[in-house]
């Protein structure tokens, strides 16, 4: 196991060293020390390995990743994982603003609650929010899946595209285009896999789904009052 | 019979025929009118501006003997790998998705052989684009399409558009006849769709946070990439003052004659500030700073000539960059294709509905036969050759003023025509020492 302490190594040291490792690298554990909030912790990593950073993150911790799991055992602030293109992202505790927006795929789990604009412009990626997310989630979400085991905020889904959402507690309210939908043995299907991986106890029948009503696709006169 | 004198038809100018004709076309419709290009309305330009030349207190320079420079290095604040363009135009950011694959193709062809940059624009990196330009610039939008982290690596520089001149404020629009199955594959959206992109980035606010985010962007990239900031002709002092204290490289200025693929044309219009007014306030927030020259600028939206080019300059730019005028040497509205504008309701040099994807001219298309029409090569030679009369252009001028770089051109140079253009520029009137509008920004 290769340990990096942020109390005395620079960021630009820690990323540098986590870049730097090939798919067949045997250097596959990793650990960050007192990260104490740093931003852009852990990004752009590109092979299979296993980095956990001990304590709570800043701005865009795991931006971009592929393949890499990584593992943040505090709270993670504004875009965790933003842009992740594969690979998994944990975080223990509550995330801030715009966790996972415009991930490309992967698996990003919290295990608290998500602030405002989760999943945000996501673009394939898979979220599994234990507890609650904010308002204006999944806003214009192109494809993948949002996962809620908790409630949603205001305005859920606005202006979405291909995305599914799947929400076992109440919404507050939903955006613009944004519908329920029947939930049927695929969607469960896929939902069940979720639950698995993210660690959730929970039953895919519990939750509703949610998605696109398409009308605003194509510009019309009549849609007007809906933006 | 006598013969009574009528009064002859006038025309309102407050209610024109193109005002009324807007007005049936509103009432018939339901839509605002989509269109692209830059601002066609008369504003004050560079052609209001004059070189004074040289002087008895000014040595000009010998026209074919002695060396005018044109090289410029853009990136030198923080990028470990800064970009050197051989000359002082570089192609501005133009989607693979609003233009054809082949035009793309060509604007990387004629870029690399004139040696500067192409960028890449709202939908991604292709690898013919990639391929074929020596130096590109890889925008990062508020849409995120197709961003990645290899294509980020591949990339020669950065470009985070906050904003473009056409419609500052504004996201992107592409409508469905030209979401293809590639350009949808590419931005991960369904064919067809009117695809309506954001207007703020997804993940940050304001400036404080985009220097976190370019803070993530150098760490991505190994802190080598030029990392430029892109807005539109808003309130360019304090946008560039922003943009300097979020860390950029370098500041790309959008003035309201900067193109865009497709929006609404009360937007393109009624937004933004012409190019000429922006540069003047960007320089002297980079002044302010101590930061002219060391972080650039480059400046878009209008230029058309060599004489815009050493304009441009002579107020501060380190650079300019070209859109309309690039697609114009490609073959863009050209007048042989007179027949099929007229079938569209237009003409040629107005042909403006680039997000119908219908160009006779096969540049701003996605229809597979239209594309056929553009030889990649032969468009490349063509762009090739502007961008060296451009650069040969802005060369006479320079050397006429004494200077050995063009970068040597400076507002003392310049003399305007109009009040307004004297006010924006912030050089005198003609004939007079007189520089209206000197105060705060």
């Amino acid at each position: 196991m290769q340990t990096i302490d942020m109390a005395t190594a620079p960021l630009r040291e820690v990323n540098t060293a986590l870049q730097a490792q090939a798919a067949q690298t045997n250097q596959t554990q990793w650990v960050i020390e007192n990260p104490r909030g740093a931003h852009a912790i852990a990004v752009g990593l590109d092979a299979p390995i296993e980095v956990t950073v001990k304590g709570s993150t800043g701005y865009y911790c795991a931006g971009m990743n592929k393949q890499a799991t990584v593992h943040v055992t505090g709270s993670a602030g504004p875009g965790v994982a933003e842009n992740m293109m594969s690979g998994t992202v944990i975080i223990d505790g509550d995330a801030s603003q715009y966790a996972g927006a415009t991930g490309h795929g992967g698996l990003l789990v919290i295990k608290g609650n998500a602030s405002s604009r989760c999943g945000i412009s996501m673009k394939g990626i898979d979220i599994v929010v234990h507890g609650n997310i904010g308002h204006m989630s999944a806003f214009m979400a192109q494809s993948g899946n949002l996962v809620v085991l908790g409630d949603a905020g205001d305005a859920l889904g606005d202006s979405l595209y291909e995305a599914r959402l799947f929400v076992r507690g109440s919404v507050k309210s939903l955006g613009s285009d944004c519908i329920e939908k029947e939930m049927r043995p695929e969607h469960l299907e896929i939902l069940k896999d979720l639950l698995e991986r993210a660690g959730a106890d929970a039953k895919p029948e519990e939750f509703k789904r949610y998605g696109s009503a398409r009308t605003l696709y194509n510009f019309h006169v009549d849609h007007a009052g809906a933006y | 019979m006598e013969h009574t004198p009528q009064t002859k038809p006038r025309d309102s100018w407050t209610f024109s025929p193109e005002i009324n004709a807007e007005i049936r076309r509103a009432a018939e419709t339901g839509i605002y009118d989509i269109r692209g290009g830059g601002a066609k309305r008369r504003v004050p330009h560079f052609d209001d501006l004059l070189f004074l030349g040289a002087s008895m207190s000014r040595y000009p320079l010998e026209g074919y003997r002695e060396k005018c420079d044109t090289s410029v290095t853009l990136g030198t604040r923080f990028a470990k790998k800064p970009i050197e363009l051989k000359i002082p135009v570089t192609i501005a950011g133009m989607s693979f998705g609003a233009l054809s694959g082949p035009a793309k193709e060509a604007l990387g062809r004629g870029a690399t052989m004139a040696g500067t940059s192409t960028t890449t624009g709202d939908g991604g990196m292709t690898n013919e684009e990639r391929g074929h330009s020596e130096k590109l610039v890889y925008q990062y939008l508020p849409s995120r399409y197709g961003m990645n982290p290899d294509d980020l690596r591949r990339a020669d520089a950065i470009e985070i558009v906050v904003g473009q001149g056409a419609k500052p404020g504004g996201g992107g629009m592409l409508l469905g006849q030209k979401i293809t199955e590639r350009v949808a594959g590419m931005r991960n959206l369904p064919v067809g769709i009117d695809q309506r992109s954001a207007c703020r980035h997804p993940d940050w606010t304001g400036p404080d946070d985009l220097e976190i985010k370019i803070l993530e962007l150098r760490e991505i990239t190994n802190w080598e990439k030029p990392i430029y900031i892109k807005v539109g002709g808003a309130r360019p002092y304090y946008d560039t003052a922003l943009a300097v204290k979020a860390g950029a490289d370098v500041v790309v200025l959008d003035g309201m004659q900067g193109g865009t693929a497709a929006t609404q044309d009360v937007f393109i219009e009624h937004v933004g500030q012409p190019t000429l007014a922006c540069i003047r306030p960007a320089v002297k927030a980079l002044q302010d700073l101590g930061m002219h020259r060391k972080v650039q600028l480059v400046v878009s939206g209008g230029i058309r000539t060599g004489a815009d080019v050493a304009k441009a300059l002579a107020l501060g730019a380190d650079a300019v960059a070209i859109g309309t005028a690039a697609l114009v040497a490609l073959g863009e509205n050209d007048p042989k294709w007179a027949a099929e504008y007229t079938k569209l309701g237009t003409t040629a040099d107005a042909y403006d509905d680039w997000h119908e994807g219908k160009d006779p001219a096969g540049i701003t298309t996605q229809d597979p036969e239209l594309m056929k029409r553009l030889d990649p090569v032969e468009a490349a030679r063509k762009l090739r050759n502007y961008l060296a009369v451009l650069t040969l252009e802005c060369q006479t001028i320079a050397r006429a003023c004494g200077k050995s770089h063009v970068h040597n051109l400076e507002p003392e140079d310049l003399c305007a025509l109009t009040i307004e253009a004297a006010a924006m520029a912030g050089v005198p009137l003609a004939g007079t020492s007189w520089i209206p509008g000197q105060g705060t920004f």
